[in-house]
C-alpha cells in the first residue's frame, strides 16, 4: 500500500532512496506531450515505457531483506493496475507476489510514464516491467552462476532461490546496488504462456483488504505532524472577477491560522476541518464579484449553437469509391447528440501540500504525477526541481476531476506565510467537485449512409461537433491548473487540441470497424471552451459508439435484416467477429425478434480506440409508457482482451464499465445556464441506484498468445448504443438524444 | 465542553471538538477512523455512514453531541484485517471494491439489513443500499457480497 508516511521520515526516506536512482532518472525521456513527441531523438526502441525510461534500476530493485521493489509511473484508480502489474514481476522474476513491495506515480522515485489513462497501463507499464524482470532474472543468473561456479543453463530459481548442481545462493545475497544499474536491452526474452504461473489467474487485489477495513488508503486519509485544514472559495461562475472579500473578519473566525486572496483565488486554512468549512462558508458569504453571462444556450439550442463557433475542421478518414457509392438506392440522414457529462467522483479531491525551504512537496491522486509537477512549477514559478508529486489513492476519477486543480489550490495555499510550513490538507467540498471539475464534452453527431438494393452499406458520413477531450496538465503552451488562471497574475489555459489518430480525442472510434466502400468521418474541434472539458472515461468514443451502433440498427432495419446479421455482413475482423457471435449466443438472441411495445433488446459492439480491447453486448430493457421510465434489466458482455493478466480484474472493469454507463445514459446530462453551473448537490446530478443496476453477465475470451490489450474503457461505447437499440426495439422508436430521462422517452412515445 | 462518546465499544475522548461539530471530523480526525468518508455533506451519498445504536446514520448531518450516549459502530469496528467480520470477508471474496471509497458505507449499511433480515432478498439488498451511491459501477459485485456474507452468517 501507499501508505503515508510521516514527513520527517518521508523526506529522510526521500533523500536516501533518490541518491541511488538519480543516474536512471536523468536518462529519462522528456514527459509525454504529443506535442513534443516529434522533437524526441530516437534511441534504441524498447518495448513499453521502458523506452522513455531506459534503467533497470528505476524499475526494480532487489533488496538484501528478501523483497523486490517494484517502481512503476502507472497509479491505481480502483482498476487492479498495481496487482496485476506484480502478478507479471512475479513470473517474470520467480519470486513470490508476497515480496513485492510497490512504489507508484513519485516524480523522486519512479519512472516517468506520463499519465495513467485511456487503459494503456498492462500495455505501457505492464510491457515494461515484463521486459525489465525477464531482464533482471538473467543478471541475477549470471551472477549465481559465476558465484556458484555452474552455467546458468544448469540453475534453476523458485521464489528467489537459485540452485544447481553444486550450491545455492539467493537474489538476496547476490543484489548490490550496482546489479541493476544499467540500460535496458530488451533482449531477455519473457516467459511463454507455459511458463506463467499468476499471469492469467485472478488474484485478488491487495488494495481491496484496507479499502474493507478502515486502512490509511487514501490521499484523504492523510494525517502529517501539525497538519491544518483548507477550503477554497470558487468564484460563482467561470469568469467572475473579485470585487472584494472581508479578509480581515475570516481571519478572526475560530482555529482559522490563514486566509489568502491572489486575484479572483481565495482560500483558507483552520486547525480543524468543520471551522475550516465555517470560514470557507463564511468568506464566501463575504466576497463580491463580477458576473459574465457568456454560456451557451442550453439543450437543444446548444447542438445548433455549438456549430457556429470558431473550430477546427479535420477529416481523419476518407476511402472513395464513387461507383459503389453511386449504388445507393436509400439514404438515412440523422444526428445524434449527447450534453454536458461530470465525473461525479463520490470522493471530491483532495491534495495534501507542504511548503518548506523553498521545496514544495504535494500529495495527490492526479493521474499524472510528472505533468502536474510541469504545470505547478509554472503556476509557482518555482523549478521542478524543487517540487516533489506524490501519489495517493483518492475516489475513483474516470478521467481528469478536480485531482490536478486541488493540488493546485493547497500548493497556492500551502506557501501562505502565516502556516510557516505547516502541511494543509485541502478537500473540495461536494459542490466544489459539481462546479469545476472539467467536463465531458457535449458532443453532435450528424450521420448520413446510403444502403444499396441488396442492404448494404456502400456510403457513409461521420461528422462530429466536439469540444476538446483533453486538456490535461503540461501542455507546452499554457498552464492547465484552474487555479492558474484565476490568480493575481493569472497564466493563460493551453490552446483546445485534438489527440491525433488512431486513438483520437473527440473522433475516438468515430472510424467504422466495419467496411465501407466509401466513406468519411470529420471532426470539428471546438476551439473555445466556455464551459471547460477535459477527460471522461472514453473522450469522444462513448458518443461516437452510441451514434455509429444506433446508425447501424437504424440502417438494419432500413435493409430489413438482422441488426447482428447486419454487422457480421460488413465486419471482417475476426475477433470483432467472434465477440458478437459468443455474446450473441451467451444471451441466447434470437434474430428478427421484434419487441412487444415493453420488452425489448439490443445489441453493439465496438473495439475501444479502434486498438483496445474487443467487446459486444446484448442488453435487455423494460420501458415504462406511461412513465416513460426505462430500466436496464439484464446485459451480457463479450470481451477479448488478448493476453488477460487478471480475469477478475478483466471483468470487473467490464461490469463497471457497463453500469457506469447505464447511468451516463439513462440519467446524466449537466445543468447550467448562462451564467454557470447549476449542479451542487446530487439531487441535481442524479446518478444510477441500486434498484435501477441491470444483472451483468461477462464472458472473457482469452488470447494468451496475442498482446494484452486495454480493456478499462471498453464497455461504456457498446453499453448507450445497445440501451438505445434495446428501447427501439422495444418501442419502435428511435431516440437519438441522451440522456433517456423518463420525460424525454415519454415524448417520444406520445 | 470535550466530547465524549461510544465508539466501537469504547468509550472515546475528543477534546478539542464542540458539541455542534458533525460526528464526521470527530470520528475521522480527532480519533482517526479513516472508514468514515466526506462525500456529499448533505446526507445525499453515504460514504459517511456509521450505526447509532445499530442503526446506519449519516455522520456528515448529525452533531456530535446528538450522539453522546448512543453506542457508535464504524467500519473499524467489525473487524480487522487480521480478524476480518464475514462481511468485510465477502467483500473480498467478491472482489467488491473499484476505488472503494463508498465501501465503507456499503458495508455499514449492509451491516444493519443483515442485523434485522437474516436472509434479504435480492431486491431487499438492493432496496436497502438505495441510498448509497457508487460511481466506479461495483453495485453487481456489492450485491453479490451481502448475499455470500448472509448465507455465511446463517451457515
Amino acid at each position: 500500500m501507499n501508505a503515508p508516511f510521516p514527513h520527517n521520515a518521508g523526506r529522510r526516506r526521500f533523500l536516501k532512496q533518490s541518491g541511488g536512482l538519480t543516474i536512471g532518472f536523468s536518462l529519462a525521456a522528456a514527459p509525454l506531450s504529443f506535442a513534443q513527441q516529434a522533437a524526441t531523438p530516437k534511441p534504441a526502441p524498447l518495448p513499453g515505457s521502458l523506452q522513455g525510461n531506459r534503467m533497470l534500476d528505476a524499475w526494480l530493485r532487489i533488496n538484501a531483506d528478501g523483497t523486490v521493489t517494484m517502481m512503476t509511473g502507472k497509479i491505481e484508480l480502483g482498476q487492479g493496475i498495481t496487482t496485476a502489474l506484480c502478478q507479471i514481476v512475479s513470473d517474470e522474476l520467480d519470486i513470490d507476489y508476497q515480496r513485492i513491495k510497490v512504489i507508484s506515480g513519485d516524480t523522486a522515485l519512479t519512472p516517468n510514464e506520463g499519465v495513467t489513462s485511456g487503459s494503456l497501463s498492462i500495455q505501457d507499464s505492464g510491457t515494461a516491467l515484463r521486459f525489465a524482470s525477464a531482464e533482471a532474472r538473467d543478471i541475477l543468473m549470471q551472477a549465481a552462476s559465476s558465484k556458484l561456479g555452474a552455467p546458468a543453463d544448469q540453475l534453476k530459481v523458485e521464489d528467489g532461490t537459485i540452485s544447481g548442481p553444486a550450491g545455492r545462493t539467493t537474489y538476496w545475497e547476490l543484489t548490490s546496488t550496482a546489479l541493476l544499474k544499467r540500460e535496458a536491452t530488451a533482449k531477455a526474452k519473457p516467459k511463454a504462456v507455459s511458463g506463467h504461473k499468476l499471469i492469467g489467474q485472478s488474484v485478488q487485489r491487495r488494495d481491496i483488504p484496507p479499502k474493507v477495513t478502515g486502512g490509511v488508503v487514501y490521499v484523504q486519509d492523510m494525517r502529517l505532524s501539525g497538519m491544518v485544514f483548507g477550503r477554497v472559495v470558487r468564484p460563482p461562475s467561470p469568469r467572475a472577477t473579485l470585487l472584494s472579500a472581508d479578509l480581515a473578519a475570516i481571519r478572526r473566525m475560530p482555529g482559522v491560522v490563514a486566509v489568502m486572496r491572489d486575484g479572483n483565488f481565495l482560500a483558507l486554512a483552520a486547525l480543524r476541518e468543520e471551522q475550516a468549512i465555517a470560514a470557507r462558508e463564511a468568506l464566501r458569504n463575504s466576497a463580491k464579484w463580477e458576473e459574465k453571462g457568456d454560456l451557451p444556450p442550453p439543450a437543444p439550442a446548444l447542438f445548433e449553437h455549438m456549430k457556429t463557433q470558431r473550430m477546427l475542421d479535420t477529416v481523419v478518414s476518407t476511402r472513395t469509391d464513387a461507383a459503389a457509392a453511386a449504388t445507393g438506392a436509400k439514404t438515412l440522414n440523422v444526428q445524434y447528440t449527447r450534453p454536458f457529462q461530470a465525473h461525479g467522483s463520490i470522493g471530491p479531491s483532495c491534495a495534501v501540500a507542504q511548503f518548506k525551504d523553498g521545496k514544495m512537496q504535494v500529495w495527490t491522486h492526479s493521474q499524472g504525477v510528472f505533468p502536474l509537477r510541469g504545470d505547478l512549477a509554472k503556476m509557482l514559478r518555482m523549478p521542478e526541481s524543487s517540487i516533489i508529486v506524490s501519489h495517493r489513492e483518492g475516489s475513483g476519477c474516470y478521467g481528469q476531476n478536480g485531482a490536478d486543480d486541488v493540488a493546485a489550490d493547497v500548493a497556492l495555499l500551502a506557501r501562505a506565510p502565516e502556516l510557516k510550513g505547516r502541511p494543509v490538507k485541502l478537500q473540495w467540498m461536494r459542490e466544489d467537485e459539481f462546479g469545476w471539475e472539467p467536463f465531458g464534452s457535449a458532443m453532435a453527431i450528424a450521420m448520413k449512409a446510403s444502403l444499396d438494393a441488396g442492404g448494404k452499406i456502400v456510403d457513409w458520413n461521420h461528422e462530429l461537433w466536439s469540444h476538446s477531450h483533453s486538456t490535461r496538465p503540461y501542455d507546452p503552451d499554457g498552464c492547465n491548473l484552474l487555479a492558474a488562471w484565476y490568480m493575481g497574475d493569472p497564466l493563460k489555459p493551453g490552446p483546445s487540441r485534438n489527440i491525433p489518430q488512431p486513438s483520437g480525442g473527440s473522433d475516438r472510434n468515430a472510424i467504422p470497424l466495419y467496411v465501407f466502400p466509401q466513406q468519411k468521418v470529420t471532426n470539428h474541434l471546438l476551439l473555445d471552451m466556455p464551459l471547460r472539458t477535459s477527460a471522461l472515461r472514453t473522450l469522444g468514443a462513448y458518443a461516437n459508439v452510441f451514434a455509429l451502433e444506433s446508425f447501424m440498427d437504424e440502417l438494419a432495419l432500413a435493409a430489413n435484416a438482422d441488426p447482428v446479421e447486419f454487422r457480421l455482413k460488413h465486419l471482417t475482423d475476426p475477433r470483432g467477429r467472434a465477440v458478437i457471435e459468443s455474446v450473441t449466443a451467451k444471451a441466447n438472441y434470437q434474430p428478427g425478434k421484434a419487441g412487444d411495445g415493453k420488452n425489448g433488446r439490443g445489441v453493439a459492439f465496438a473495439k475501444y480506440k479502434n486498438l483496445a480491447v474487443y467487446v459486444a453486448l446484448v442488453v435487455d430493457v423494460e420501458v415504462d409508457k406511461s412513465s416513460g421510465e426505462v430500466r436496464v434489466t439484464r446485459a451480457w458482455a463479450a470481451a477479448d482482451a488478448g493476453m488477460i493478466v487478471n480475469p477478475d480484474g478483466v471483468k470487473n472493469q467490464i461490469e463497471g464499465g457497463m453500469i457506469q454507463s447505464t447511468s451516463w445514459t439513462l440519467h446524466e446530462s449537466l445543468p447550467f445556464d448562462q451564467k454557470g453551473v447549476k449542479a451542487h448537490t446530487w439531487a441535481d446530478y442524479p446518478i444510477l441506484r441500486f434498484p435501477e443496476v441491470p444483472v451483468v453477465d461477462v464472458t472473457l475470451i482469452n488470447r494468451p498468445e496475442e498482446r494484452s490489450l486495454g480493456v478499462g474503457e471498453g464497455s461504456q461505447g457498446p453499453m448507450v448504443a445497445a440501451i438505445a437499440n434495446a428501447i427501439a426495439n422495444a418501442t419502435g422508436k428511435r431516440i437519438r438524444d441522451l440522456p433517456f430521462t423518463p420525460e424525454r422517452v415519454k415524448a417520444a412515445l406520445a | 465542553m470535550p466530547i465524549t462518546l461510544n465508539v466501537n465499544g469504547k468509550r472515546r475522548n475528543a477534546p478539542a471538538a464542540s458539541p455542534s461539530t458533525p460526528l464526521l471530523y470527530v470520528l475521522r480526525n480527532d480519533m482517526e477512523f479513516n472508514s468514515c468518508k466526506y462525500g456529499c455533506g448533505v446526507a445525499q451519498c453515504g460514504a459517511c455512514t456509521v450505526l447509532m445504536d445499530g442503526k446506519p446514520i449519516r455522520s456528515c448531518v448529525t452533531p456530535a453531541s446528538a450522539v453522546a450516549k448512543a453506542q457508535i459502530t464504524t467500519l473499524e469496528g467489525l473487524g480487522t484485517t487480521d480478524k476480518l467480520h464475514v462481511l468485510q470477508r465477502a467483500f473480498i471474496e467478491e472482489q467488491a471494491a473499484q476505488c472503494g471509497y463508498c465501501i465503507s458505507g456499503m458495508i455499514m449499511t449492509a451491516k444493519s439489513l443483515l442485523d434485522t433480515n437474516k436472509n434479504p432478498s435480492e431486491s431487499e439488498i438492493r432496496g436497502a443500499l438505495a441510498g448509497n451511491l457508487c460511481r466506479c459501477g461495483t453495485h453487481s459485485r456489492i450485491i453479490k457480497a451481502v448475499q455470500r456474507a448472509a448465507k455465511e452468517m446463517s451457515a
